[in-house]
């Protein structure tokens, strides 16, 4: 399975073939305009049909958790690659809310606040090759993944 | 009591079996109104079975788990027995990953083997022991 650690994200990323897009996440309809959005990147990354399903799954978890927990945001799919020609997406999900007090606590399975909804990040983080959170009370938070085609 | 609202999910009756599926793209008050409709129409009906075939579904995130989750286990306090059908071989992978495996769900490979398992069969013959198209 992917290596659970959280890290930062230093991915090499080339400027060859770079594509990027924000799409808001303000409301249950945007929930699935995010997912549809990264199942058209991840198709046209070359992800099969497992990673697909990986990234669009952890996409749904996290933008869910910006709409419920963060009070909506943003999210932004980026293709990105390396020198090696190794293909990949970057997602970032941002919210204004009020962040996450005990990261660890939420990156433990089984971790949920507000409404019960939400397993937590532990789970997310499976699902990707980096993982990296950015979160301050007060100041929201900001999560990016990268999932590298196989 | 007011009913509630159509949930938009159809919701079909055969016997004493319910069977019903849910869309790709469905969001999350239907999902919640789909657990309340279901359960009702099982002690409305009496229902002895559910099938929920999921084979639509291309993703399940922790909130659809939670959704199936928490639908069989209403309908399994009514005395029905629920059973989850046709979920894709990836998205059964993401669901390990994510960490939920639907535990304490009961599974089938597809809807058929679902209803099979609930006492329905393809040829109604072979419920009475006669093989099918025998003529001699």
């Amino acid at each position: 399975m992917r290596p659970g650690e959280a890290s930062a994200v230093d991915a090499p990323v080339s400027p060859v073939g770079f594509t990027e897009s924000t799409h808001p996440v303000r409301d249950e309809p945007d929930l699935l305009a995010t997912r549809h959005a990264v199942r058209s990147a991840a198709v046209a990354a070359g992800f099969d049909l497992v990673g697909q399903t990986m990234i669009v799954t952890a996409a749904s978890e996290l933008v869910r958790n910006a709409y419920i927990h963060g009070g909506g945001g943003t999210l932004t799919i980026s293709a990105i690659g390396a020198a090696h020609g190794r293909r990949g997406l970057r997602l970032t999900v941002a919210d204004s809310g009020p962040g996450i007090q005990d990261v660890e606590a939420a990156l433990t399975d089984g971790f949920s606040t507000g409404a019960g909804l939400g397993h937590g990040l532990g789970g997310t983080r499976r699902l990707v090759d980096e993982f990296a959170i950015d979160t301050e009370a007060g100041r929201g938070t900001t999560v990016t993944v990268v999932r590298w085609v196989t | 009591m007011t009913a509630p609202p159509p949930a938009g999910v159809p919701i079909i009756r055969l016997g004493d079996i319910l069977l019903t599926g849910l869309l790709d793209d469905l969001d999350d008050k239907t999902a919640l109104r789909f657990t309340e409709e279901l359960t009702e129409r099982i002690a409305d009906e009496g229902a002895r079975g559910v099938v929920i075939d999921i084979s639509r579904l291309e993703i399940i995130d922790s909130f659809v788990a939670r959704v199936l989750t928490e639908s069989a286990a209403a309908g399994r306090l009514l005395g029905a027995r629920m059973i989850v059908a046709g979920m894709r071989p990836a998205v059964a992978i993401t669901l390990c990953g994510l960490g939920l495996a639907l535990s304490g769900v009961e599974t089938a490979l597809t809807a058929e083997r679902a209803v099979a398992a609930l006492g329905w069969r393809r040829d109604p013959a072979r419920v009475h022991g006669s093989r099918p198209h025998a003529t001699r």
